[in-house]
């Protein structure tokens, strides 16, 4: 695999006694879907917010393109090219559709010091909101509040707004959860276009979803990497199998 | 739409008809009415579009209207504002004094935001109210202006043109500043700055996700906010040709709060019906019994409880935002 686009040295988060990240070191590589699993309360949300700049580490570092970004706060990460989607949904409910996904356009196209021009008629940003609504297929809901939308749906304008972003690496915090089977068949479908398009950091419960979708997978306990690893190393590892079913008790 | 434009003529031709009905004096409840919204307006830019909940906003109104009040104080005695480390003159001309009420307000305004938007919900509203406080507090020690007793205006400033002193003409130059502002503030709810504040409201957290810094643009909302507010004040000082400490009391603030939720906060229009409803209710109520904030009160519960998007709500059948 090429260079590593993500660098994580010695990462360390804890909550009081609760150890969510524990000198955590990990690289990501430019192109890879890499997904992170583990039993729940395994600090892979944590990770993520770590790496996104929602929450700030106790001790290491994050390097992107060899670039120390530890310090680099939320809003600027995302002018680096990191984006996310969130594990409770996280939209404007009381914009609509266009506006939530104009918004995110908005973010990359200049400073919002503009008090005059209307902003959803202006041709810089609408230019750009025809093909992220029809991404996330959600062209027939553009004027609806996002407040109304179906819960699948929710998911899917904010995916599309994490794309609007046109990040060079992409979030994904659970997908797939709350979505019945036809949803996340189609989420699974954008997903995999995306693949050849971004760096990927998948947080998961969906197994199946998991093993055909990531390049590779790093399982995680208690804040400590158990595994990194191809789906077939994976799921041939005896770590991971006591990780999530405990020690087999000799019968 | 028609509503806008029936309430638009309404408001152009009232001197006329208060005229017909021999109820001149009504004009300076208009005038009154006018100056209200133009604040309330104001907080709902911060408040219903920003998420600001702010209990200190009488503290802009209140400075624009003591900027305004010294200023013409000195200009009558001839005496100068300042003499050290230069010479400050008193001020009557309205061109000069206002845009100053509304530096020296905005100028108050970016240093307040700074600090309290560092906070948000309801450490946000404490902190803001403390500032109001700190306010009132300095006027009412400040004996050299009245402290406690408030200073009264010699006269109203001068306006190249109009006479001010005249109710008529100054209700048409209220008139003519509230139709600027609620343009402008409609411009900029859908503009681009607009989109920023309205997102920070609804979610910061993904506001900065998506890579807007959003403080600066609260700030910039909160100091804009206080500007208008400065500007209101400058005129309710020549209304009343009185400034006191009350005008930044915190209760003062509550009463602006309370227009904007009568009306609608959210929208633009809302707070100006919310002022006129709230000073007309409290101009009839006050015939009947000095009790009237008792009547007053039930009546604020009951758009509480079931007009949660206040009369604006009521009257347009509008959801929330919908400008």
């Amino acid at each position: 695999m090429s260079d590593p686009l993500l660098k994580i040295v010695g990462l360390r988060k804890h909550f009081g006694a609760v150890r969510a990240c524990h000198n955590l070191s990990l690289e990501i590589c430019t192109g890879e879907t890499h997904a992170l699993i583990g039993p729940n309360g395994a600090g892979k949300t944590t990770l993520l917010n770590l790496l996104s700049g929602d929450l700030k580490p106790d001790a290491g570092q994050i390097f992107l393109d060899n670039r120390d970004i530890t310090r680099v706060p939320l809003y600027h990460r995302a002018h680096l090219g990191l984006a996310r989607s969130y594990q409770i949904t996280s939209i404007f409910p009381q914009l609509s559709v266009e506006e939530n996904l104009l918004l995110a356009i908005q973010a990359h196209s200049g400073h919002s010091f503009r008090f005059w021009k209307k902003a959803v008629s202006d041709p810089q940003l609408r230019r750009e909101l025809e093909p992220a609504l029809e991404r996330v297929g959600l062209e027939h809901r553009a004027r609806d509040r996002a407040a109304a939308l179906s819960h699948g749906e929710k998911k899917q304008l904010e995916v599309g707004m994490a794309l609007a972003c046109n990040p060079r690496v992409l979030f994904l915090d659970e997908p797939m959860a709350g979505m019945g089977p036809g949803g996340s068949v189609e989420l699974g479908k954008l997903i995999a276009g995306l693949k050849q398009q971004m760096t990927i950091v998948l947080v998961e419960h969906d197994v199946e979803a998991i093993f055909s979708l990531a390049d590779r997978i790093t399982v995680l306990v208690y804040g400590e990497i158990v595994v990194t690893g191809t789906a077939d190393e994976i799921r041939s590892s005896a770590a991971v199998r006591e990780a999530y079913l405990g020690e087999e008790e000799p019968c | 739409m028609l509503l806008l434009i029936s309430a638009t003529l309404l408001l152009l031709l009232l001197p006329t008809l208060l005229g017909w009905l021999g109820e001149e004096y009504l004009i300076s409840l208009a005038s009154r009415i006018l100056i209200y919204a133009l604040v309330a307006v104001s907080l709902d830019l911060m408040l219903g579009f920003g998420g600001m909940v702010s209990l200190g906003h009488a503290a802009f109104f209140g400075i624009g209207a003591y900027v305004v009040a010294i200023f013409t104080h000195h200009s009558f005695d001839g005496s100068p504002v300042l003499s050290w480390p230069f010479v400050l003159p008193g001020l009557d001309g309205a061109l000069v004094l206002w845009p100053l009420a509304i530096l020296v307000s905005a100028l108050l305004a970016a240093i307040i935001g700074a600090l309290s938007l560092r906070t948000s919900g309801m450490h946000f509203i404490m902190i803001t109210l403390a500032f109001a406080q700190m306010l009132f507090f300095f006027f009412v020690s400040l004996e050299a202006y009245g402290g406690d007793d408030g200073l009264s205006l010699f006269a109203r400033n001068r306006f190249p043109g109009l006479d001010l002193s005249d109710d008529t003409h100054f209700y048409y130059l209220c008139l003519a500043v509230l139709g600027i502002f609620l343009l402008i503030a409609y411009r900029l709810v859908s503009s681009r700055f607009g989109m920023v504040i309205r997102g920070s409201r609804d979610n910061e957290k993904r506001m900065q996700a998506l890579g807007f810094p959003t403080f600066r643009y609260k700030l910039a909302c909160f100091v804009i906010a206080g500007a208008a507010a400065g500007l209101a004040g400058a005129l309710i000082a020549n209304h009343t040709e009185y400034v006191s400490p009350g005008l930044m009391h915190w209760t003062h603030s509550g009463v602006i709060l309370v227009m904007v939720l009568l009306g609608g906060s959210g929208t633009l229009f809302g707070p100006v019906l919310g002022a006129a409803t709230f000073l007309i209710l409290e101009e009839v109520l006050a015939i009947y019994t000095e009790h009237w904030m008792l009547y007053l009160g039930p009546a604020l519960i009951l758009v509480a409880l079931f007009a949660r998007h206040g009369i604006y709500g009521i009257l347009t059948g509008r959801e929330r935002n919908n400008v």
